[in-house]
């Protein structure tokens, strides 16, 4: 039910103002493509595996082949028809064969023509469409096994993050969060894996504050939370990081081992990554076609602005980045109950009245996306050490996710920015959340803001703000709203950034069977 | 301030402190025991389980109150305490322009993997923490962030080009000690290609012990809940001390 009031207008105007500023955004991203987008197109077309014995280390094959192809005959016909037509012309059995001979320097990349290029396109879709179907074959999988297993008993969604740096450890942990009442696990990455160029290799024990997202690993805890799930009897859902350099590659990790849930950002790494724009906007829309294709959740991430700006003076930005994430979401495929929206708990406890601001924010988001599993994060910023405080703070944040009806809440830990959780902290700080659930499960149904009181008029004024910056988007352009800092205070040009040499303009022949297909999806 | 001290419960001299753990031994009477030996061995005496809890099959949690039987000398305390005046913003800026005659280059940055800039954005950026604007805000600053994961050498060479009179690193990630050896090894290519030219280091982070500089090689550390004019005052203090002993 609305509590707020929002005039209708208003509403459309800025979803109107958001697809207006994105459209020029979606164009650019239609018109290129990336090294992460070709390596994933021949992930979904079969390649595994790493090159164990190139002096760097471990470098996937999907690298190795795509760099390989850059060299030949350049990324702007896209590698689909080069590298299957190599695999006719030297007649190997498989790609991971056809890696090999590359590394081996046996393989010389030509763009097909004629006839050859119709059998190489044939090849690649077939090849391709394989890839697709295991996805949809994960899919399918996860619909039956919530059917059988069942979701968790009531919204929000318990979602607790495990951060070891070892696969085993997670997963031992991950047991434990599921048998203590978690609903969604994620596996928080090792810091500096979004600025990594490529997605490392098989299970991994030593991570910087966090796990190494691989397929292996993606696998490993997919196998572990099955178990688990079937002793619980609710499905648990996973969750892992398509950002960075390989958002794309990433994605179709997730697709390939059924993860369920996806950190996707429109923006995250431009700003707090300071990834090139036009790379984080190309490779994002693949990556969110692919998670609709596999039926996964994406969860944005606006929290992210208000540990940088203010909670207060920035919240109309994260209304912004809302409308912006999914609008490009919508165009990328993904319908609304695919979206995990973020937002967060982040102002000022010595702000008067600081806890009537959040349940403002928190329900305008709620009523400007109904049909959307808003994502709830915790305080982090007002974390101070003081876990005492920190704990009511959290016990706050969980009753104000109550009140609003948020979908996926991210449990508080007291000793947030302190040190990584112990046990114990992880159980209190589940108790906490169990106690408001518990306590106040229904009290929804009893909050009413007074129609002329502090929370709707500060809803309103925040939805105005934020229509205003859209208008102000819409005339100086996306891009130029990014360089000028208007998102978390960042400030990122369009031609700045990592992996801008990883960016390609496609030509016009260019071809790319999965793109093709993605594109097509219903 | 007496000398000798001992933590306060309600009463003076009482001793008492209040802690927790977890012992992965499953609840009980057992387990409350040897909640209670631990205590005891940490100087605990005597000292009261006053909750325990199973987690899970295998472990138990507990919170304990006691008496602790140490005592404190405050004479044995080494710490650095802050041998510089904190300035205003206003002030800072006056001394420095009268010190250098142009704007002080500060270059910031998260080296090593370490992607968290919270630290280094709450000193820098204009934003600022707890309530202080951050160095952007200084008139005679010239502030230059490069942001998360600068390689060393990168460092060096935007500290060079730059011609920064100041280089701050933060570092929040700590697993295998990942701070102290990134902190060395900035330092270390520091004097390597600067030598005695070299611009004043200065380390930052939570988990950081401001005893550690001469260790890591840097002039300064900060540890958690330095603000930003924290850091400007030392550096108005670090530059009038370089230019009166040169």
């Amino acid at each position: 039910m609305a509590l707020l009031d929002l005039d209708p207008q208003v509403v459309a105007k800025a979803r109107e103002l958001a697809a207006k500023a994105a459209e020029p955004v979606v164009a650019l991203a239609k018109a290129h493509t990336t090294v992460s987008v070709e390596r994933a197109t021949l992930r979904l077309a079969g390649i595994t595996g790493a090159d164990t014995t190139h002096r760097a280390g471990d470098v996937p094959w999907v690298n190795r082949v795509v760099d390989t192809v850059r060299e030949h005959c350049g990324l702007e016909h896209g590698v689909a028809l080069p590298v299957f037509h190599a695999l006719r012309e030297h007649d190997l059995p498989t790609l991971t064969d056809l890696a090999e001979a590359t590394a081996a320097g046996q393989v010389r990349y030509t763009l097909p023509t004629g006839r050859d290029r119709d059998r190489a396109r044939k090849a690649a879709t077939a090849a391709i469409t394989r890839g697709l179907r295991t996805v949809d074959r994960n899919r399918a999988h996860r619909d039956k096994l919530v059917t059988k297993l069942g979701d968790p008993p009531r919204r929000p969604w318990l979602y607790l993050i495990v951060a070891t740096g070892d696969i085993d450890e997670d997963v031992v942990q991950a047991r434990n969060a599921a048998r203590a009442g978690a609903d969604v696990i994620a596996v928080i990455r090792s810091t500096g894996q979004s600025l990594l160029d490529y997605v490392p290799e098989g299970a991994t024990h030593h991570g910087f504050a966090g796990t190494y997202a691989t397929q292996e690993n993606f696998r490993i805890m997919r196998a572990a939370l099955d178990e688990v799930s079937k002793e619980v009897g609710r499905y648990i859902r996973l969750t892992n990081y398509a950002s960075g350099l390989c958002m794309p590659e990433i994605a179709v990790l997730a697709g390939l081992q059924r993860l369920d849930m996806m950190l996707n950002d429109s923006m995250y790494g431009i700003l707090f990554r300071d990834i090139n724009p036009v790379r984080t906007f190309v490779d994002q829309r693949f990556s969110r076609q692919v998670h609709a294709r596999a039926g996964i959740v994406i969860n944005t991430g606006e929290d992210n602005y208000l540990t940088t700006a203010d909670a207060v003076d920035a919240a109309h930005t994260v209304t912004v980045s809302q409308l912006l994430n999914a609008h490009f979401a919508h165009e990328a495929g993904l319908p609304d109950h695919l979206l995990g929206l973020g937002h967060a708990f982040e102002i000022n406890p010595e702000i008067p009245e600081s806890f009537r601001l959040e349940l403002a924010h928190a329900l305008l988001a709620r009523e400007l996306f109904p049909d959307a599993p808003l994502k709830w994060m915790p305080p982090t910023k007002h974390m101070t050490g003081d876990v005492f405080h920190g704990y009511l703070l959290d016990g706050f944040f969980t009753l104000a996710g109550l009140l609003t009806g948020q979908s996926i809440l991210l449990v508080g830990m007291m000793t947030e920015a302190v040190v990584t959780p112990f046990l114990s902290d992880r159980d209190l700080a589940l108790r906490n959340v169990r106690y408001v659930l518990n306590a106040a499960g229904g009290l929804r149904e009893d909050f009413r803001p007074a129609p002329d009181g502090l929370i709707v008029r500060r809803a309103h004024q925040v939805l105005g703000e934020a229509v205003d910056l859209l208008g102000r988007i819409v005339d100086d352009g996306l891009l130029d709203a990014i360089a000028d800092g208007t998102f978390g205070l960042m400030k990122r040009p369009a031609t700045g950034g990592r992996g801008a040499d990883g960016v390609i303009a496609k030509a016009d022949d260019y071809l790319n069977p999965a793109a093709d297909l993605l594109e097509a999806q219903p | 301030m007496k000398r000798h001290v001992r933590p306060y419960g309600d009463t003076t001299g009482d001793g008492m402190v209040q802690t927790s753990f977890t012992l992965p031994v499953p609840a009980g009477p057992k387990a409350d025991g040897a909640a209670l030996q631990l205590a005891t061995k940490m100087g605990i005496d005597p000292a009261m389980v006053v909750h325990s809890r199973p987690i899970g099959d295998g472990f138990t949690f507990f919170v304990v109150y006691g008496s602790v039987r140490h005592i404190v000398d405050l004479d044995d305390v080494r710490v650095v305490e802050r041998d510089y005046p904190l300035l205003p913003p206003a002030e800072v800026n006056t001394a420095l322009r009268r010190l250098l005659r142009r704007k002080l280059v500060v270059v910031g940055a998260c080296i090593g993997t370490d992607a968290h800039t919270v630290g280094i954005d709450a000193i820098l950026n204009i934003k600022g923490f707890a309530g202080e604007k951050g160095l952007e805000y200084y008139r005679e600053l010239k502030v230059v962030n490069l942001g998360a994961q600068v390689s060393v050498p990168e460092l060096v060479r935007r500290a060079r080009a730059e011609k920064a009179d100041a280089v701050l690193v933060s570092q929040v990630v700590t697993q295998r000690d990942a701070h102290l050896l990134n902190t060395r090894e900035m330092s270390a290519a520091f004097r390597e290609a600067m030598g005695e030219r070299r611009p004043l280091l200065i380390a930052g982070g939570p988990r950081f012990d401001p005893l550690m500089a001469a260790d890591l090689g840097v002039d300064r550390v900060f540890g958690r809940s330095t603000t930003p004019g924290d850091v400007a005052s030392y550096l108005v203090h670090a530059v009038r001390t370089r230019k009166e002993n040169p």
